[in-house]
């Protein structure tokens, strides 16, 4: 059995957008039958909490070199290019 | 009859005095600041509701882009200034310049914004989903646009999603 992953979903303030977020990244990781735990922080939060996650995907920009792979992106939120992100965290989850 | 009761429950925090379709506004602060004066009115927020709103869309904006020049806003704020939950939407006659979320030295012309007032992430899930839903439909994002009455504003965002 695959270890589960950990994905930590940074928005702004963590009330709004990593909510829809996190919930998309978790459906759609359940259909591919890649095991997810999902963390929810602000933006800014990121770097304290980055230890012992995966992949971070954020909303909004964080800062850069951090020890853990990020993306960010708006594609749950627009819908434009959710298809190549969704494929691009799953080759980071598969990794 | 059965509904969707999902699609209705955007109208279920959108009261129509909390809807303002052609507004002419200048600024993302002056449509924040109108949108903001309605909840306040209707009590879902607390006065310092849009002091914080405008605070965090100087730092963290809310403008999403859809690829054109018809795009859309969703400003907030934390819960702690928040009554009921509830939403606002404005419709604006001529576009308005607000920052990318994902690149905030983007400007985007702006055309709808919903400003949403959210008291408790685990409640309102299913609102900010659809609003997500309703944000990933361009004809929807273009009828709101074209809406000249609350009436066809609300029945736009209350029409079943597409099977």
């Amino acid at each position: 059995m695959a270890r589960e992953k950990v994905v930590l979903v940074a928005c702004g303030t963590a009330v709004a957008t990593s909510t829809v977020v996190a919930m998309a990244i978790e459906e759609e990781m359940k259909a591919r039958g890649i095991p997810v735990s999902i963390r929810q922080c602000k933006a800014t939060e990121v770097p304290s909490l980055i230890d012992d996650v995966d992949l971070v995907v954020s909303t909004t920009p964080i800062p850069s070199g951090l020890p853990k792979p990020v993306i960010t992106t708006l594609a749950f939120l627009t819908g434009i290019g959710k298809d190549d992100v969704l494929k691009q965290i799953e080759q980071h989850l598969r990794a | 009859m059965k509904e969707d009761s999902v699609t209705s429950l955007l109208t279920t925090y959108l009261e129509p005095e909390a809807i303002l379709l052609g507004l002419e506004a200048d600024s993302d602060v002056e449509v924040i600041r109108r949108l903001g004066a309605r909840l306040e009115a209707l009590g879902r927020v607390r006065a310092s509701f849009v002091p914080a709103v405008l605070a965090r869309e100087a730092t963290m904006p809310t403008g999403l882009p859809l690829g054109g020049e018809a795009n859309v806003a969703v400003p907030h704020t934390d819960p702690e200034h928040v009554i009921g939950a509830a939403l606002a939407l404005a419709t604006l006659a001529r576009p308005v310049s607000f920052a990318n979320m994902e690149d905030p030295e983007e400007r985007l012309a702006v055309r709808v914004v919903f400003l949403m007032a959210l008291d408790d992430k685990s409640k309102q899930i299913d609102m900010l989903q659809k609003i997500a839903e309703t944000i990933q439909k361009p004809a929807t994002i273009a009828a709101l646009g074209e809406a000249l009455t609350i009436a066809e504003a609300m029945a736009v965002l209350d029409a079943p999603a597409a099977p």
